[in-house]
C-alpha cells in the first residue's frame, strides 16, 4: 500500500481524532462509526493510524500473532507450541485491516487452504480478514453499502471476540478481538439499528465551511499528493508525540481512576437522554477513562465526561428514525442540564 | 455533485475546443484528473472525442469496461480452468489491475451499479486493487483514469455520485453539432498543438507535458483561489479544488509552462468548479456576503509555502471542539490573491448558463434520484449472494460460487476411471461442478400514495402523513425500502423514488402541499407502473393508498366527477391485476361509498381513518405485509 496521509497532518475533524485516538488507548470501548459527508477525510484518518500505532509483541509463530502475556485470549495452537509457558516473541505491527468492499465471505472468516486442498489434498485452515485483524483495527469504508450477511457476521465476532467458522468441513475456531471501524455516508443508505449499537463511539464529520481552513486542507493535501515522502517526513516529529502519548495513555490507563462522582454524572446523563440499557454508561465511562489517559490527569472529571458524551451517546438514543437532525443537539441539551456551566 | 439529469438542460454547450482541453489535460495526467465523466449519445461527436483522446494518450492504454462486468473480471479471482488444470490455485487479474496506468472506459455508466461504483471508486481512492476472494489475498497497484460514458436520458437515474464526485470533469458534448466537429479544432489558442487533424502531434504534445509534469509548481495564491472560489460556488467537497489544482498543473504542462498562472487556474475553474455549482455568488442574500467578508481574512493562511511545524490542530486533545487552525498567524500575503481570487471565480462564473438557481432545483431533486440508485442491478445479480441453502450441479458464472467441496466429492468416484494430468492427483471435470444456491431475502418495497387534493387537505391530510409516518418507522425497523407517490391537481407526482433513506422519505412528505383536484385515475396508473418497477427489481410492491376516493379530474386533466370516478374504478381493476396487496386508508370525515367502491374494485384491504388512529394503521399494514 502506498504511504499513507500522517494522522497529525488533518486539518480539524477533532472529534473523529479523538474517537480514534480513544479507540487505540482502549480497544475495548467497541469500536467506531464515522458517518458524514463525502471527501471529508473519514478514510485518511482511520488509514493514517496504522502508521502511529506502537508496534505490539506477539507470539512467535503463531499465525493470529497472539498476545504473549494475556494466555486468556490464545488460539488454540499457542499451548501447542514449544515451551508454551515462556513462548518466543517478536514485535509485530499492529494490524490495521481494510474490509474491501466485493470481499467474499470465505476471505472474511477464512476457509479451506485450497492450494494444499488441490495439491495435496490436506484439509488446511487458511485465516481470513477476522484472523488478520486480531489485535487490531477491522476498517470497513462505506459499511452501509455491505452486504447484510456479512455485517451480521462481523456484529457476531466482534461481540464475542471469537470467530467460529463452520463451512467446507472444516471446525476451527480462533481469537479474533478487533476494534471495528466503519465510515460511511448517510445519504447512500442507513445502517441497521443493531449494527449501530454495536459500535462503542459515533462520530459526525462535515465539510469544514471556514475558508481558511479549507485552503489549509486542501494544501497540505496537495502537497502530500506530490511528494508523500517528503511530506510524511515533515511530519514525522508530530506524529511520533501522538504515538508517545498513545503508549504514555496506554499505561496510565490502569491507574486513571473514575470517581464515584463521575459515575453518578454519567448516569444522570444517560438517564435524561433515556438511553437503553447500560451500555451507554459504561461506553461514557471507559471513554472519559481513556480520555483522561491521554490527558496525562489522574482521574475522570467532568471536563473529560463532557467530550465523550456526545460520541458515546448519540446512537444510542432511543432514536425516531425519522427526526433527521436531533441526536447531537439532545446530547447537547442534556448536557447542559447536567453540567450547569 | 454535479447534479446533471437534463445535460443540454443545464449547462451550456461547451464548445468543442473545451472538449478537446479536457481530453488533452486528462491524457496528461489520467490518474490524477481520475477521469471525464463524458454526458453524450453514440454518435459521431462522441466517436470524434474518443478518437481524439486515443490519440491524446498515444501509447497508454485505454481498457473498456463491460456494464455486466462481474467482481471476477473486475477485481480479479481465481481462473478455474487454469487452476484445475495446473492442480494449484492460479489467480486471474482483473480489469482494474490490467488498466494500472492506463484509462478505463466505462460504458453506459449510468447503468452501473452502486456497487460497481463504489468497487471503482475504492480503487481511484487507493490507486490499487485489494483482493480478498476465492481464497486469494492480493494487491495490484491500478493507477488510472475513468471516462464514464453517460448516455443518460433525462429522466433516467444518473452515475453514481460517489463515482461522478471523483471525476475532475463532467463534460457534456450533446450541444455540440458534428459540423462544429469537423470545422473546429483548428487554429486553437496559444498555438498549442491540439487540432483534431493532428492527432499526430497532440500525442506529441501530451508526451511532452506527462515529462514536465512533475516539476509544474502552483503558488499558494493560485490554491487559494481554486479554494475559495469553490466555496464561493457552493461546492461542499473538498476534492473539487484538489482536483482543479491537478487540472490547473495539466494545463500549464500542457503549454510547455513551469507554473500555473491565472489562465490555467480560471481554465481548471470553469472546468471543474463550475459544473458542480450549488450556487452563484451573489444571487442569494445571505451568500454574497460570504465571500468578500471572507476573502481579506484569507490571506492569513501562513507563511506562503506552507510547511508544517505549526500545531496540528488536534493532535493533542486539549483545545476543546473550536481547533485554533491556520487563521491565528497574520502574515500578510505576498501577492495580492485577492484579485486572483476574483478572476477565478469569474471565469468558473461565466461558465454559469443563465437562471442556474431556478435549474437547480430540478437538479436537486435529479441529484435525489440519483441517491435512490442504491441497489440497481440487483435483479441480474439474483442468486449470487444471500445465504447458502445448498448445492446444485453447475458450472460457476455470473458471479456463482463453485462450492469446492461438493465439486471435489462429485470427482471422487470416478478418479479410478480418469487418468489424472501429470503432476496432479485428481482430475475433476465440467460435469462435476456443483455451485452454490444462495438464497436472497425477498425485499420489500412499500409505496406510500397520498392524496393531497383540497378535500383531503381540508379533511385530514395531516392526520394521513402522520399515519404514514408511523408506517415509515416501521418500515425502518424492517428495512423496506418506500417510495412516496403524491397527487393533486392534474397529475401524480412520484416525491421519492424507492429508497431506504427515511430521512428522506419524510422530508418529500413534509414538502407535500395540499390543495386542487383529485385526479385519482392518474394516480392509479402512476402506481401500477411502479409496482411493475418494484417487481422487476425483484422485489414486493406494497402499496399504501391514502385518499377520500372522490375522485374529480379525468385522466386528461379535465374535471367532470362522474367520468373521473369512472375511469378511476377501471385503473382500480387494471392495479388489482397487477397483483400487488393495497391497503386503502380512507381519508374522508366520514365512511364514503366512493372509498369502498374503489378499494373492493383493486381487492384492496379497506380501513377508514376516522376510526383507525396511526397506530391501527400500522398494525394492519404489518398484517397486510404477511
Amino acid at each position: 500500500m502506498s504511504r499513507a496521509f500522517p494522522f497529525s497532518a488533518i486539518v480539524g475533524q477533532d472529534e473523529m481524532k479523538l474517537a480514534i485516538l480513544i479507540a487505540a488507548v482502549d480497544p475495548g470501548i467497541g469500536g467506531v462509526l464515522v458517518f458524514g459527508d463525502r471527501g471529508t477525510g473519514k478514510s485518511t484518518a482511520v488509514r493514517a493510524l496504522a502508521a502511529l500505532l506502537p508496534p505490539m509483541k506477539a507470539v512467535l509463530g503463531c499465525r493470529y500473532a497472539c498476545d504473549p502475556v494475556d494466555t486468556r485470549a490464545r488460539c488454540d495452537q499457542c499451548p501447542t507450541l514449544k515451551d508454551a509457558a515462556r513462548p518466543k516473541t517478536h514485535m509485530v505491527p499492529v494490524p490495521v485491516v481494510d474490509l474491501p468492499l466485493g470481499a467474499t465471505e470465505d476471505r472474511v472468516v477464512g476457509s479451506l487452504d485450497l492450494e494444499r486442498a488441490l495439491s495435496q489434498g490436506v484439509k488446511a485452515f487458511e485465516p481470513g480478514l477476522l484472523a488478520r485483524a486480531h489485535r487490531g483495527f477491522l476498517y470497513i469504508d462505506e459499511v452501509n453499502l455491505l452486504e447484510d450477511h456479512l455485517v451480521d457476521l462481523l456484529i457476531d465476532v466482534a461481540a464475542s471476540g471469537e470467530n467460529v467458522v463452520e463451512r467446507e468441513g472444516l471446525s476451527v475456531r480462533h481469537p479474533a478481538r478487533f476494534v471495528l471501524v466503519g465510515s460511511g455516508n448517510p445519504e447512500e443508505g442507513e445502517l441497521r439499528p443493531q449494527l449501530l449499537d454495536r459500535f462503542g463511539l459515533s462520530v459526525e464529520v462535515s465539510t469544514p465551511t471556514e475558508i481558511p481552513m479549507r485552503i489549509e486542507i486542501v494544501r497540505r493535501r496537495d502537497a502530500f499528493d506530490r511528494d508523500p515522502e517528503a511530506f510524511a517526513e515533515r511530519w514525522h516529529a508530530e506524529d511520533e508525540r501522538v504515538r508517545r502519548r498513545i503508549i504514555a495513555a496506554r499505561k496510565r490507563l490502569a491507574e486513571t481512576e473514575v470517581p464515584d462522582a463521575a459515575l453518578e454524572r454519567a448516569a444522570h446523563l444517560c438517564l435524561k437522554l433515556g438511553t437503553d440499557g447500560l451500555r451507554g454508561e459504561l461506553t461514557v465511562m471507559r471513554a472519559a477513562r481513556a480520555l483522561a489517559a491521554l490527558d496525562g490527569v489522574g482521574s475522570v472529571g467532568d471536563a473529560q465526561l463532557r467530550r465523550v458524551a456526545a460520541p458515546a451517546l448519540r446512537h444510542r438514543l432511543r432514536r425516531n428514525p425519522l427526526d433527521d437532525a436531533g441526536s447531537s443537539v439532545r446530547v447537547e441539551r442534556a448536557l447542559a442540564e447536567v453540567f450547569p456551566a | 455533485m454535479n447534479a446533471d439529469a437534463d445535460a443540454d438542460d443545464r449547462s451550456p454547450a461547451p464548445s468543442w475546443l473545451d472538449a478537446l482541453r479536457v481530453a488533452a489535460m486528462f491524457a496528461v495526467d489520467p490518474a490524477g484528473c481520475a477521469g471525464v465523466h463524458l454526458r453524450a449519445g453514440a454518435g459521431p461527436v462522441r466517436d470524434a472525442w474518443l478518437a481524439y483522446l486515443r490519440a491524446a494518450l498515444g501509447p497508454t492504454r485505454l481498457v473498456r469496461v463491460p456494464l455486466s462486468i462481474d467482481d471476477d473480471r473486475l477485481l480479479g479471482g481465481l481462473d478455474l480452468a487454469a487452476t484445475l488444470a495446473a492442480g494449484r490455485p492460479i489467480a486471474q487479474r482483473g480489469l482494474l489491475a490490467e488498466a494500472n496506468g492506463g484509462v478505463l472506459l466505462l460504458a453506459m455508466a449510468e447503468r452501473v451499479s452502486a456497487g460497481t461504483a463504489a468497487r471503482l471508486v475504492g480503487v481511484l481512492d487507493r490507486g490499487e486493487v485489494q483482493l480478498e476472494r476465492d481464497g486469494l489475498a492480493q494487491r495490484h497497484t491500478a493507477r488510472l483514469g475513468v471516462v464514464a460514458l453517460d448516455e443518460g436520458q433525462g429522466d433516467e437515474e444518473p452515475v453514481p455520485a460517489a463515482l461522478r464526485e471523483r471525476l475532475a470533469f463532467s463534460l457534456a458534448l450533446d450541444g455540440i453539432s458534428p459540423r462544429e466537429v469537423r470545422d473546429g479544432g483548428n487554429g486553437l489558442d496559444g498555438g498549442a498543438a491540439l487540432s483534431i487533424e493532428d492527432a499526430q502531434s497532440v500525442g506529441e504534445a501530451v508526451a511532452q507535458a506527462r515529462l514536465r509534469l512533475a516539476a509544474v509548481s502552483l503558488s499558494d495564491e493560485v490554491l487559494q483561489a481554486l479554494v475559495s472560489a469553490g466555496a464561493a460556488l457552493g461546492v461542499a467537497s473538498l476534492r473539487a479544488p484538489l482536483l482543479a489544482l491537478r487540472v490547473a498543473r495539466a494545463a500549464a504542462a500542457l503549454e510547455g509552462c513551469d507554473a500555473v498562472d491565472e489562465e490555467h487556474a480560471s481554465l481548471a475553474a470553469r472546468l471543474v468548479l463550475a459544473p458542480r455549482a450549488t450556487r452563484v455568488p451573489g444571487a442569494e442574500p445571505r451568500e454574497p456576503a460570504e465571500p468578500p467578508a471572507e476573502s481579506p481574512a484569507e490571506p492569513p493562511a501562513e507563511p506562503p509555502q506552507g510547511p508544517p511545524p505549526e500545531p496540528p490542530p488536534a493532535a493533542e486533545s486539549e483545545p476543546p471542539p473550536e481547533p485554533p487552525p491556520d487563521d491565528a498567524d497574520d502574515t500578510p500575503p505576498p501577492l495580492d490573491p485577492q484579485m486572483l481570487q476574483d478572476m477565478v471565480l469569474q471565469s468558473a462564473l461565466a461558465a454559469l448558463p443563465e437562471g442556474l438557481l431556478a435549474r437547480l432545483k430540478t437538479a436537486e431533486s435529479a441529484r435525489v434520484r440519483a441517491r435512490a440508485a442504491g441497489k440497481s442491478g440487483a435483479q441480474q445479480k439474483q442468486g449470487t449472494r444471500g445465504r447458502p441453502i445448498g448445492v446444485r450441479r453447475g458450472v460457476p458464472k455470473r458471479g456463482q460460487r463453485l462450492s469446492l467441496i461438493d465439486t471435489l466429492r462429485a470427482a471422487a468416484p470416478w478418479q479410478g476411471l480418469r487418468t489424472p494430468p501429470p503432476g496432479a492427483r485428481i482430475r475433476v471435470e465440467p460435469d462435476d461442478f456443483r455451485v452454490m444456491r444462495l438464497r436472497q431475502r425477498q425485499e420489500t418495497t412499500a409505496i406510500f400514495v397520498v392524496d393531497a387534493s383540497g378535500s383531503a387537505a381540508l379533511n385530514r391530510l395531516a392526520e394521513a402523513k402522520g399515519a404514514v409516518e408511523l408506517l415509515l418507522a416501521d418500515c425502518y425497523v424492517r428495512r423496506d425500502r418506500v417510495a412516496v407517490l403524491g397527487f393533486r391537481g392534474k397529475g401524480a407526482e412520484l416525491l421519492l423514488p424507492p429508497t431506504r433513506s427515511l430521512v428522506r422519505a419524510k422530508r418529500s412528505l413534509a414538502g407535500l402541499p395540499g390543495g386542487g383536484g383529485t385526479p385519482l385515475a392518474a394516480a392509479l396508473d402512476a402506481t401500477a407502473a411502479l409496482v411493475d418497477a418494484v417487481r422487476r427489481r425483484g422485489e414486493t410492491p406494497l402499496v399504501v393508498l391514502l385518499t377520500d376516493g372522490r375522485a374529480n379530474v379525468a385522466r386528461d386533466g379535465s374535471g367532470g366527477r362522474a367520468r373521473a370516478e369512472e375511469e378511476a374504478l377501471a385503473a382500480a381493476r387494471s392495479l388489482r391485476l397487477s397483483g400487488a396487496s393495497v391497503l386503502l386508508v380512507d381519508t374522508s370525515p366520514q365512511q364514503a361509498p366512493q372509498a369502498r367502491r374503489l378499494a373492493e374494485a383493486m381487492d384492496a384491504t379497506y380501513l377508514p381513518l376516522p376510526y383507525a388512529g396511526a397506530d391501527t394503521v400500522s398494525r394492519v399494514v404489518r398484517a397486510g405485509r404477511g
